[in-house]
């Protein structure tokens, strides 16, 4: 069902009274026979840091605790909400279980995705122990949501010679590490995803929930995933596949194919478009308008929350972001591929986003 | 024919220059440094961008651990090419030791460094080594 004007105004005006706040909403209608809209709320990356006894980093924790506070406030509730990843800084089972403990302030039900700071220290065993697999799928209204574990990497270095399981997950931790090693997914958990998405009718609507982007932008800052073009033929056959992914800290969206990709953004800090790194080729889609640089003089400027609508079958992303103007970038069904409301490329554009 | 000679002339100079450098530099006392006096100079200069790079990595030991690359991987998004320039946030202009000082202060959430620290000197040492090749641009914002 495609979105015309009269709706669009309409879930503007809903967007509009949500626009004082910096969440992330999707909108998601996928549905075949009747199809149900619904929206869901997404959260990501916080990087809760701790640093000895009850004391945490403070901006990290407000930067959670206003999503939360701010993804309460929305009306009409969401339906779920997606933790796409990072909980922790350094994988401790102090900072999961604080960030833990803020998250439960949050009205409704909660999927969480596991990110590579939740995962270097003990290989994920204590977010297992409090949040259950790290790989799972589940249907919601005709829709067919599959989350992923995308942050493993190559057995000789995860179990490779470290001094300390800490030591690892710093080297993990550190972003532009010249010795890190790429993510993917991994053969075993390839295997159960396809015999997941076997007994899913191609006309079903799935969305593919992982930490990493399921396809490879910058490998010097992990935005990327090693196996990616793997897991994208096991979604080619769908009509409509949209792959949501956290871990990059900036909008990013990009259309492969069937597969519409929106990146989210973090309630931590921002992290700068690989373009502007002047010793490394970037491969950010060209669909991507980018965001402007952040005003570092306020402190949650860059970050944000995801309101995401699922009403077309396809993913509208509803960026809700503090001291910029919020953005939408939403499928077009006419182009095949998602669009910014707002900023455009080539012929069509409206003054973009500046970034130098 | 005057035209041609100046052409020529720059050319001339280039190569001039080349075969000094190459070759020449042992013989040619006008300038007094020698290759391994340019090997040593670039290894100081290393040595501290290696400083700096530890100290942008969690090396300043400021109590909250946030570091520098937190937020700047590789140094990306500091545009030190910018500087100094009026930075609109702190009403005047400042160097790019002053800006990475108000980091330091407000989200490492540590004291200032003073100007000629020998630290400071090698985070702008790695800031600017991450950004080689970008042409000059103070005070653009």
């Amino acid at each position: 069902m495609r979105m015309n004007r009269r709706q669009f105004l309409k879930a503007g005006g809903a967007l509009l009274a949500a626009g004082a706040l910096p969440v992330s909403v999707v909108e998601a209608s996928f549905g075949r026979a009747r199809p149900e809209n619904f929206t869901f709320a997404y959260i990501s990356d916080s990087h809760i840091t701790h640093l000895k006894g009850s004391e945490f980093v403070r901006n990290w924790d407000r930067g959670l605790i206003r999503a939360i506070s701010e993804c309460n406030l929305l009306t009409p509730r969401p339906d779920f909400i997606l933790y796409g990843g990072d909980l922790a800084q350094l994988g401790m089972p102090e900072e999961i279980d604080h960030a833990l403990d803020l998250m439960g302030g949050l009205r409704g039900k909660v999927h969480y995705v596991m990110g590579e700071h939740d995962y270097y220290l003990d290989l994920g065993d204590h977010w297992r122990k409090r949040l259950g697999p790290d790989h799972y799928s589940f249907d919601h209204k005709g829709v067919h949501f599959v989350v992923l574990n995308s942050i493993l990497t190559y057995d000789p270095w995860t179990h490779g010679p470290w001094d300390t399981p800490m030591a690892r997950m710093k080297a993990m931790a550190r972003l532009d590490n010249p010795k890190g090693s790429p993510f993917m997914v991994g053969a075993a958990q390839r295997q159960w995803l396809r015999q997941d998405l076997d007994r899913v009718n191609r006309r079903t609507p799935v969305v593919v929930v992982s930490h990493s982007p399921l396809q490879r932008i910058f490998k010097g800052w992990n935005f990327w995933t090693e196996d990616a073009e793997e897991i994208q033929a096991l979604l080619k056959r769908f009509k409509k596949a949209t792959v949501l992914y956290g871990h990059v800290h900036q909008i990013q969206y990009n259309q492969i194919g069937n597969i519409s990709f929106h990146a989210v953004m973090a309630t931590a800090w921002p992290w700068p478009y690989p373009s502007s790194y002047a010793q490394a080729e970037s491969h950010l889609p060209k669909l991507t308008i980018e965001m402007n640089r952040a005003d570092p003089f306020f402190e949650r400027d860059a970050t944000g929350w995801q309101l995401i609508n699922l009403h077309t079958g396809k993913v509208d992303m509803h960026y809700l972001l503090p001291e910029n103007r919020n953005r939408s970038v939403v499928f077009d069904h006419r182009l095949k591929r998602p669009i910014d409301q707002r900023y455009r490329s080539g012929a069509d554009r409206i003054p973009p986003q500046i970034h130098f | 024919m005057k035209t041609r000679l100046s052409a020529i002339a720059p050319a001339g100079l280039t190569l001039t220059l080349v075969v000094l450098i190459l070759g020449g530099a042992d013989e040619l006392r006008c300038d007094e440094f020698t290759r391994e006096d340019l090997v040593r100079w670039q290894q100081e200069y290393i040595s501290v961008v290696n400083r700096g790079d530890v100290l942008f990595h969690g090396g300043l030991g400021n109590h909250n651990t946030v570091s520098c690359d937190q937020c700047h991987p590789n140094a990306a998004n500091t545009h030190p090419e910018t500087y100094p320039k009026f930075q609109q946030q702190l009403g005047k202009v400042v160097a790019l030791g002053e800006m990475i000082n108000w980091c330091i202060m407000n989200p490492l959430e540590s004291g200032p460094l003073a100007l000629d620290d020998p630290d400071l000197i090698a985070l702008q040492a790695y800031i600017l080594h991450e950004r080689r090749g970008v042409g000059l641009a103070a005070g653009r914002h």
